[in-house]
C-alpha cells in the first residue's frame, strides 16, 4: 500500500504559465448552441488556453520556472533535482528535463528526469521530491509539471475536445529540517482501466502507419483517428467519483485531519460535474474548493498548481491546510494532505 | 425514495426541464436535448443522493426511465 508520512520537507514556491490564446467555448461549431450552453453549465468549462504549435509544455514551464527565480529571488545553483511531469514531451528521445535543465542554466550537477504522468501528476510529483529532500541529501527541487493537451484533440470529438486547456507550472520543494512540515500520501494505480483514456498510436506497441490518420465515428459528434485522445467518459467519471474520494479520506485519515477541516480542497480540475460531486459527497464547504474550470478547463497536471496559484495570487502568499487530489489518466490517482507555510505564489503569466 | 420523486429529482438535477415532464415509461433519448452527459449527471444524482453507483452496463439494460428507477431501488 503506498501511504507515507514525509518530513522535513516544505513548498516554499508555486508558479504558473499558460499560453495567451484563448478559446470560447461558445465558438465551438461542431455543436449546436444549446448543446454549447448545456456543455459549459455541465462541465464549466467556459474558456480554455490552447498554445499555438510553437508553445510546448516545456516553453511553460520553463517560463515557469524563470519567473519563480527571478520574483523570488532563487538561486539556480541551489536547486539539487528537477523533475519534468508531462505527457507532451518536446522530443520522444531524449528527455525533456535535460533540455530544461540547460534552458534555465541550472548546474550540471543537477539530477533532471520526466515522469509519464497526466492528471495524477503533480501529486505523484510532490510525493517523489518530497521523499527525495527528506533525507536531507538534496536541498532544493524544482517540480514542473503541465501538458499541452490540446495537441491530441480531434475537434470532431464534443466529449474532448472543449474539456482540455494548456498550462505549466513550476514548484519549488525544499529540505527544512523542521519534523513538523510533514505530507502526508496517499497514491494508487489500476492499469486494468488503461484503455478509459488512451492514445492508441504513436508509441512503440503500435506506431504510427498510414492508418494512424484516419478517423472514424464512435458515436453521434464524436469522431477520432488513433493518434488522437479516447476517452470512455462514463468509465472516468464513475471511477472520478468513486476511487478518488476514497483516497482522500484516507489521507486525511493518515494526516488526523478530516476532508472537510482542511483549509482548501484542491482537487484536479476534471469537470464540474465529477468535481461538484466529489465536494459533496465529501461534504467540503464550495468556498474551500476553489475552481479553474470556468477560466482554463481541465489542464492535466498543471490544474492543481494553476488551481492554487489563481486563489491565492493576489495576496501572493498561501497558507492553511490543504488536501490535493490528482486523478486520471492511467488510471491513476493519489491525494496529499500538507500545511502550506508562508508558500510564495507569482502571477500566471502568459506565453 | 418513491418514483415520483426519483424522476423529480432527475428534472431538478439536469435543469431547463419542466417538472412533472419525465414519467416511467420514457426512453432516455425522450428526455430533451438528450445527451452522453445526461447519463453522468444521473450518475451523479444516485450516488450523492441515493448512494447508488449506476454503471454503464445498467444503462445498457434500462430501456425506460421506468427501468432505471427499478435498478436504483433494487440497489439501495
Amino acid at each position: 500500500m503506498a501511504q507515507a508520512k514525509i518530513n522535513k520537507v516544505r513548498i516554499s514556491a508555486i508558479s504558473c504559465t499558460v499560453p495567451a490564446n484563448t478559446v470560447d467555448n461558445n465558438n465551438y461549431e461542431w455543436i449546436t448552441p444549446d448543446e454549447r450552453n448545456f456543455l459549459i453549465k455541465n462541465t464549466g468549462i467556459h474558456f480554455r488556453r490552447v498554445a499555438e504549435k510553437a508553445i510546448c509544455t516545456s516553453d511553460m514551464c520553463t517560463d515557469a520556472a524563470e519567473r519563480l527565480f527571478s520574483d523570488l529571488n532563487i538561486l539556480k545553483e541551489d536547486v539539487d533535482i528537477l523533475v519534468f511531469v508531462s505527457q507532451s514531451p518536446d522530443y520522444l528521445v531524449p528527455a525533456t528535463s535535460m533540455t530544461i535543465q540547460d534552458r534555465l542554466q541550472l548546474p550540471k550537477t543537477t539530477a533532471a528526469f520526466d515522469v509519464n504522468l497526466g492528471c495524477s501528476g503533480y501529486v505523484y510529483g510532490l510525493f517523489m521530491l518530497a521523499s527525495m529532500l527528506s533525507s536531507g541529501n538534496l536541498k532544493k527541487g524544482l517540480l514542473l509539471a503541465g501538458d499541452r493537451a490540446t495537441d491530441s484533440q480531434n475537434y470532431k470529438d464534443k466529449t474532448s475536445y472543449p474539456i482540455f486547456g494548456d498550462a505549466g507550472s513550476a514548484t519549488l520543494i525544499e529540505f527544512s529540517g523542521n519534523e513538523n512540515d510533514v505530507l502526508f500520501f496517499d497514491l494508487n494505480s489500476d492499469g486494468s482501466r488503461s484503455k478509459a483514456i488512451h492514445i492508441p498510436d504513436g508509441g512503440t506497441r503500435n506506431p504510427f502507419d498510414e492508418n494512424s490518420e484516419e478517423e472514424v465515428e464512435f458515436e453521434k459528434g464524436v469522431i477520432r483517428s488513433r493518434r488522437n485522445l479516447h476517452m470512455d467518459g462514463m468509465g472516468v467519471f464513475n471511477f472520478s467519483i468513486d476511487e478518488p474520494p476514497k483516497s482522500m479520506l484516507a489521507v486525511a485519515t493518515l494526516a488526523g485531519v478530516d476532508v472537510p477541516d482542511h483549509d482548501y480542497l484542491i482537487l484536479h480540475q476534471a469537470n464540474k460535474l465529477i468535481n461538484e460531486t466529489i465536494r459533496r459527497k465529501l461534504k467540503v464547504d464550495v468556498n474551500k474548493c476553489p475552481s479553474t474550470l470556468n477560466e482554463f478547463g481541465n489542464t492535466s497536471s498543471a490544474s492543481i498548481p494553476l488551481t492554487i496559484v489563481r486563489h491565492c495570487e493576489k495576496n501572493k502568499i498561501v497558507n492553511g491546510k490543504m488536501l490535493l487530489s490528482g486523478f486520471g489518466v492511467g488510471l491513476s490517482w493519489a491525494s496529499c494532505s500538507l500545511e502550506m507555510k508562508n508558500v510564495n505564489v507569482t502571477t500566471i503569466a502568459e506565453l | 425514495m418513491t418514483e415520483n420523486d426519483f424522476y423529480l429529482s432527475i428534472e431538478r438535477e439536469i435543469g431547463e426541464i419542466d417538472p412533472g415532464t419525465l414519467k416511467a415509461d420514457m426512453a432516455f433519448n425522450e428526455i430533451p436535448n438528450w445527451s452522453s452527459m445526461h447519463f453522468l449527471i444521473i450518475i451523479a444524482l444516485c450516488d450523492i443522493e441515493y448512494g447508488v453507483k449506476v454503471t454503464g452496463e445498467d444503462f445498457k439494460k434500462c430501456k425506460t426511465l421506468g427501468d432505471l428507477y427499478a435498478v436504483v431501488k433494487a440497489k439501495r
